[in-house]
This record gives structure tokens, C-alpha cells and sequence, in this order.
């Protein structure tokens, strides 16, 4: 038997071996096509489907009510088409919220991780413990926390009151601003440890030959430090805003019945609304909407920094 | 080169780091306009705390630091006309060869145009035009050390530091860029203020050394003043091969005495500035300073070849003296004194007039 000859039967051995132990790959396929993203198949469907009257789909029968609500109300009466006010602003809030969300826990975490990352090596750990210790408490009671501070009979305006700087309590509850900060407190650590792991690996002498160059402080933020922390930024931007967009506890402890984020007008079409259509149907455009700001985000931030592909 | 005006002047410059450790101890120095100006020293001796003292990445406890006559101390970095050239370069990651050329001017606000040019004419100077438009990450390691070199010379600074620039270099690479980096600075008109701890690097490139040594300078002169008539043991010692041998003053004159050596033999030595000495003294004698010769009755002093060490150019012999110290003799390999002496057999040893130098400690 010629060596080439043996070669091939080997191989063709190995294949057949290959194809006999395919199902050892199933978990990794089950966990990714299945549990992973078979739900966000059930939903599309679900978004075509004709709404069940006590909520549920009827199945199998196909309807783009679901999608046209999003956007558009028919008026119960005239069957006259309006646009969705109340959807259109609870998205425009959404978005807004969860961009304002980002930009504050970048700026406030900057120089947190800054401050971490200048540290002696064997001190950082511990700031880093105490950075992340409030992230292993259940979101609810923290958010339930920052209530009691806030609301009217709360400890921020027992103090003024108490001190004579106001004579009524100002109304922080049930505000934007009281889901911002929430929302805020909440994703902080989220934006600062991706930016301490940009930042830890940053080479301090770069920083030194940027003042060495005439670059003052300023300067040498802008033109060396922040470059050289964008993967950092990047990633702290990502897993700030996508938490942050489809946020649901948040909102509804500290904005109330009122001020509503896109998780709660899903929330809502699934329980009392008993549209589930048109729950879905949002559930997919803040996909979307996510994904389409998540592209443009990360090809405009890696653009001008190919040295860190 | 010499007689200059001064660029930097340190006045009694200390430095003490928290947790009271002293990196430099009340240091003076003078170095000249267009000077080649070397800090030599063993790590951890206080040469990169001087030099980064001077860059102003660190402040003085105590003294002044002196450019052209200002005192330059309290400015921050930013403020000096001095560039630094770093030990690992430093160069951006995040932008280009001319961008990082291009930095300093562009800091300080010259016009577009003109920073083109600079940066063109520095890469002209560098022999790195073809590389213009490369990420740092991209070029070899002596082409990022160019680079280097050009991005701190690129605003013209009145001194250019060099933090061991040539360390991470290898050996070849690191010959070539001794000579690049001497013309560069005849080229330039700069001074360079240059640290290293390689005693090679200092006799090659400069026109003079400081050597230094916990926190001091010890000794300020030409590389052929400081190899020649090392004043102190450690600078002897630190720079090239030296023989130590002791001896008693016997008479002493301008510039020289006269030393009685322990085999009674007299031997004229040199005498440091300003030393007059009496009793025991050591002095030093370099090894291709001396001479060996087979008989030892014509030697200023004797002793026993235990070895000798074939090096294709020279022969390195190793002298057992009679007092029981070793002297190593270093002679070149001509044809004509080809010389053979058989290992264990009694030799002397010849000092060339002038050789033998008196230590001052």
C-alpha cells in the first residue's frame, strides 16, 4: 500500500470520526442559535401577528397592526391616522436619557479611573473593590435608596428645609432628573473599569514626552491620553448605553407613572396594555435602534485609530 | 568646544525622593554651549534624577538649575527649551512618523506650513523619508530610535537630553548610531546632555564625561582627562581595566611625586588638581600602559606570568606581583615584537613613563 494511499484513508477516517461526534458541538449550538436567539424569532413573529384579546397572539393569523402602532394611532371613531405622540416621545426621552446617561458616567468616570489607574499598583485593587462593591447589591434597593434621598420628605430636602435655604421641598421624584441620576449611579462602574483597563496600560512616559513637547495639561489630555484610552471610552460608551436604553427598573421607581422609557412601554403592552403585537414589535425597533447606534458609534470611533485594530 | 558660554548650570542640586532617599547630593556642574556632555555612572547613581531634573519632570529639594543664567527650577516641563530623547522613546502610538515630529511645533503654535517643513527637513536629517507616513508601530527599532531623536531636535531646543537611548539597541546598530548621533549633534549646533552607563559609549561621543556615583559627581573632564587621570578609585576603577598598586610618597612636585613602591622600587606618578600627599598612597597604571619583558631586573617591578590571554589583536597578561596583588599587562599583537613567555615563569613588568596616576582617595 502506497504512503499517499494510506494518507487518504486516514483522513477520510477523520472525517468520518468528525461527522460521528458532531452532536459534541450541541450545547455551544443550542445555547446560540436556540436559547440565544430563538426568542427574538418568537417576537418577530409575534410582531405580525393579530393580538389575542386577553393579551397572547392568535396564532398563525398575520396582521402589521402590530408595527403600524408603533408609529401611528387610528382614531377609534373616524379610523383617522395620527402619529403615535406618546410612543414618539417616550422614544426621544429613551434615547436622549440613555445618550445623557453615557456622557455623564464618561464624564464623571474619567477621571475616577484616571485617579485608580494613577494609584500605586498594589492600591488599585482595593479602589477597584470599592468601585464595584455596590454593583454586587440588588439594583432595586439601590434605586429605592436614591428615592429616599430624593423624594419630597427625603433626607436632600429634610436638610435644606432644616437649614432655611428653600421653604418648600423641590420636586426631584417622578422627574427626568431622577432617572437620569438613578441611571446614572446604577451604570457608573459599567463606564469605569473598561476605561481603568485603557488606561492601566497606558505608558506614563508618553504622557511625560507629550509635556516634554510643549504640550500643556490640557493639551496633553486631548492629544495623548484620551487617543490612547479610546478603546476604553468605546467600550465603557456600549455598556453603558445598551443597558441604558432599554432600561425598565430605573424608570419606573424614579420616574413614576409618568415619565416612561421604551421599557416600560414594552412592559406595559404585555401586561395591562394586552397588546403583544405591538410589544414586540417596539422589543425589535429598540433592537434596531441599538444595533444601528452601536455601528455608527464604533466605525466612527475606530476611524482615525487603526493602530489599536 | 571648550570656553563656551553655559547652557546648564546646577548649583548645589539635591534631590531626595519621599521616604528620604537621596538621589542626588548637592551636585555642581557647569556644561557648555555645544557641548557633548555625558553623565556616566552605574544605575541607580543619580544621572536619569539629574537629567530629569533638568527636563523638569522632577523638582529640586534644594539648589538651582541654571539655563543661559535663568533659573529654569520651578518651570514645568512645557515651559523649557530643552527636549528629551527617552530611554524606551516614547513615541506616540497613535500617530504617524511626521505626526510625531511635527508634535512639539505643533504645541507650540508655529503655522502649518512651517511644521512641514521642519518635519521634512528632520527626516532628511535622519535619513527616514521614505517613512514619513508610518505608524510608530510599524518601523524597526532603530528607525523609532531616529525618530525619536528627530521629534525632540524638530522645535530646536536650546539642550537635547538622551536618557540611555541607544540601550535597547543591539550592538551594531548601537555602534552606528554612536557616530549618527555625534554628527547629528555637530550637524545641529545642539548641546546634548547624554546618560549612559556604558563607559564606551561615553569615551566614543563625548567631548566630556561627568562620572557619577551615589548621588555625586566624582569627577568633570575630557573622556582622555577621566580615562588617563581618573582622580578617584571608583572612576578608575569604572571606566576601562586598571591596575591598583600601593606605594609611599617620597617627594612631591607640581603635577607629580615620587612614589616608593613596596619592592623598593621609585616610580613618578600624576597628581590630581589641588593634592598634595603624603604616606600611603594608591596609585593607577592602565594596562597597555605597561610593558612585560622577560627579564625582571630590567622591570620596575616583578612577579610571575600565571596567564596569558590571546585576544587576536592584544594579549592580555596576567602578572602574580611578588607582594601577592595581580597586574594585568596589555600588549598588541605585533609580527615583529612577537613575544613568547611561558606561563609560571618569573617576568617583569615595565611602567612607560607617565602612566602611573596618584588616587585621591
Amino acid at each position: 500500500m502506497s504512503m499517499v494511499h494510506q494518507q487518504t484513508l486516514v483522513l477520510a477516517a477523520e472525517r468520518r470520526d468528525l461527522r460521528n461526534r458532531w452532536w459534541l458541538c450541541a450545547p455551544a449550538l443550542f445555547i446560540i442559535l436556540i436559547a440565544a436567539n430563538g426568542p427574538v424569532v418568537i417576537e418577530l413573529l409575534f410582531s405580525f401577528m393579530v393580538k389575542g384579546d386577553y393579551g397572547d397572539v392568535k396564532y398563525w393569523q398575520f396582521s402589521s397592526e402590530g408595527w403600524f402602532s408603533v408609529f401611528f394611532t387610528r382614531d377609534i371613531f373616524d379610523d383617522s391616522i395620527t402619529l403615535a405622540d406618546a410612543h414618539v416621545t417616550i422614544l426621544l426621552r429613551s434615547l436622549t436619557l440613555s445618550l445623557a446617561t453615557t456622557g455623564l458616567t464618561l464624564l464623571f468616570g474619567f477621571p475616577t479611573a484616571y485617579f485608580i489607574a494613577t494609584r500605586p499598583p498594589h492600591r488599585r485593587d482595593l479602589w477597584l473593590l470599592l468601585i464595584t462593591i455596590p454593583f454586587w447589591i440588588n439594583i432595586l434597593i439601590r434605586t429605592f435608596a436614591i428615592q429616599e434621598l430624593i423624594r419630597n420628605e427625603g433626607i436632600i430636602n429634610s436638610f435644606l428645609l432644616k437649614i432655611g435655604v428653600i421653604d418648600q421641598p423641590i420636586q426631584m421624584m417622578f422627574t427626568d432628573f431622577a432617572i437620569l441620576l438613578g441611571m446614572v449611579y446604577v451604570y457608573l462602574p459599567l463606564m469605569v473599569l473598561p476605561l481603568y483597563g485603557s488606561m492601566e496600560k497606558i505608558d506614563f512616559r508618553l504622557v511625560e514626552a507629550g509635556y516634554d513637547l510643549y504640550a500643556g495639561s490640557f493639551k496633553v489630555l486631548r492629544r495623548v491620553i484620551i487617543p490612547l484610552v479610546k478603546p476604553g471610552i468605546i467600550a465603557g460608551s456600549i455598556l453603558v448605553f445598551i443597558p441604558a436604553i432599554g432600561a425598565y427598573v430605573t424608570p419606573r421607581v424614579l420616574g413614576g407613572g409618568k415619565n416612561l422609557m421604551l421599557g416600560n412601554l414594552i412592559e406595559l403592552q404585555f401586561g395591562q396594555g394586552r397588546n403583544w403585537p405591538l410589544g414586540s414589535a417596539l422589543s425589535i425597533t429598540l433592537m434596531v435602534i441599538v444595533t444601528a447606534a452601536l455601528l455608527v458609534y464604533v466605525r466612527n470611533a475606530t476611524k482615525s485609530d487603526l493602530y489599536h485594530g | 568646544m571648550t570656553g563656551g558660554r553655559s547652557a546648564i548650570e546646577a548649583k548645589g542640586v539635591s534631590k531626595v525622593f519621599q521616604g528620604a532617599v537621596t538621589a542626588l547630593d548637592n551636585v555642581s556642574v557647569t556644561i557648555r554651549e555645544n557641548e557633548f556632555f555625558t553623565l556616566l555612572g552605574p544605575s541607580g547613581c543619580g544621572k536619569t534624577t539629574l537629567l530629569r531634573l533638568i527636563a523638569g519632570f522632577d523638582f529640586p529639594t534644594a539648589g538651582e538649575i541654571l539655563l543661559y543664567g535663568d533659573d529654569i527650577a520651578p518651570l514645568p516641563p512645557f515651559k523649557r527649551p530643552v527636549n528629551t530623547v527617552f530611554q524606551s522613546y516614547a513615541l506616540f502610538p497613535h500617530m504617524t512618523v511626521a505626526e510625531n515630529i511635527g508634535f512639539g511645533l505643533e504645541m507650540l503654535g508655529r503655522a502649518r506650513r512651517e511644521v512641514e517643513a521642519r518635519v521634512d527637513a528632520m527626516l532628511k536629517l535622519v535619513r527616514m523619508e521614505e517613512l514619513k507616513n508610518r505608524r510608530t508601530s510599524q518601523i524597526s527599532g532603530g528607525q523609532q530610535q531616529r525618530v525619536a531623536l528627530a521629534r525632540a531636535l524638530a522645535p530646536q531646543p536650546k539642550v537635547l537630553l538622551l536618557d540611555e537611548p541607544l540601550s535597547a539597541l543591539d550592538y551594531k546598530l548601537r555602534k552606528e548610531m554612536q557616530i549618527e548621533l555625534k554628527r547629528l549633534q555637530l550637524e545641529t549646533g545642539i548641546t546634548f546632555i547624554f546618560v549612559t552607563h556604558d563607559q564606551e559609549e561615553a569615551l566614543t561621543m563625548s567631548d566630556r564625561i561627568a562620572v557619577m556615583s551615589k548621588g555625586q559627581i566624582l569627577q568633570v573632564g575630557s573622556p582622555r582627562d577621566i580615562y588617563d587621570r581618573p582622580a578617584e578609585r571608583f572612576v578608575a576603577d569604572f571606566i576601562g581595566e586598571t591596575n591598583f598598586i600601593d606605594g609611599v610618597v617620597e617627594g612631591a612636585s607640581a603635577g607629580a611625586a615620587s612614589v616608593r613602591l613596596g619592592n623598593g622600587a621609585r616610580l613618578s606618578a600624576g597628581l590630581p588638581d589641588g593634592l598634595s600627599p603624603n604616606g600611603t598612597v594608591t596609585l593607577v597604571i592602565r594596562p597597555e600602559q605597561a610593558r612585560i619583558v622577560p627579564e625582571p631586573s630590567q622591570a620596575t617591578i616583578s612577579g610571575v606570568l600565571e596567564n596569558a590571554v590571546y585576544l587576536g589583536t592584544d594579549t592580555h597578561y596576567h602578572v602574580r606581583l611578588d607582594d601577592g596583588g595581580l597586574f594585568v599587562v596589555r600588549q598588541q599583537n605585533a609580527r615583529a615584537r612577537e613575544q613568547h613567555i611561558a606561563a609560571n615563569s618569573r617576568v617583569g613588568v615595565v611602567v612607560e613613563e607617565g602612566a602611573a596616576q596618584v588616587l585621591r582617595a
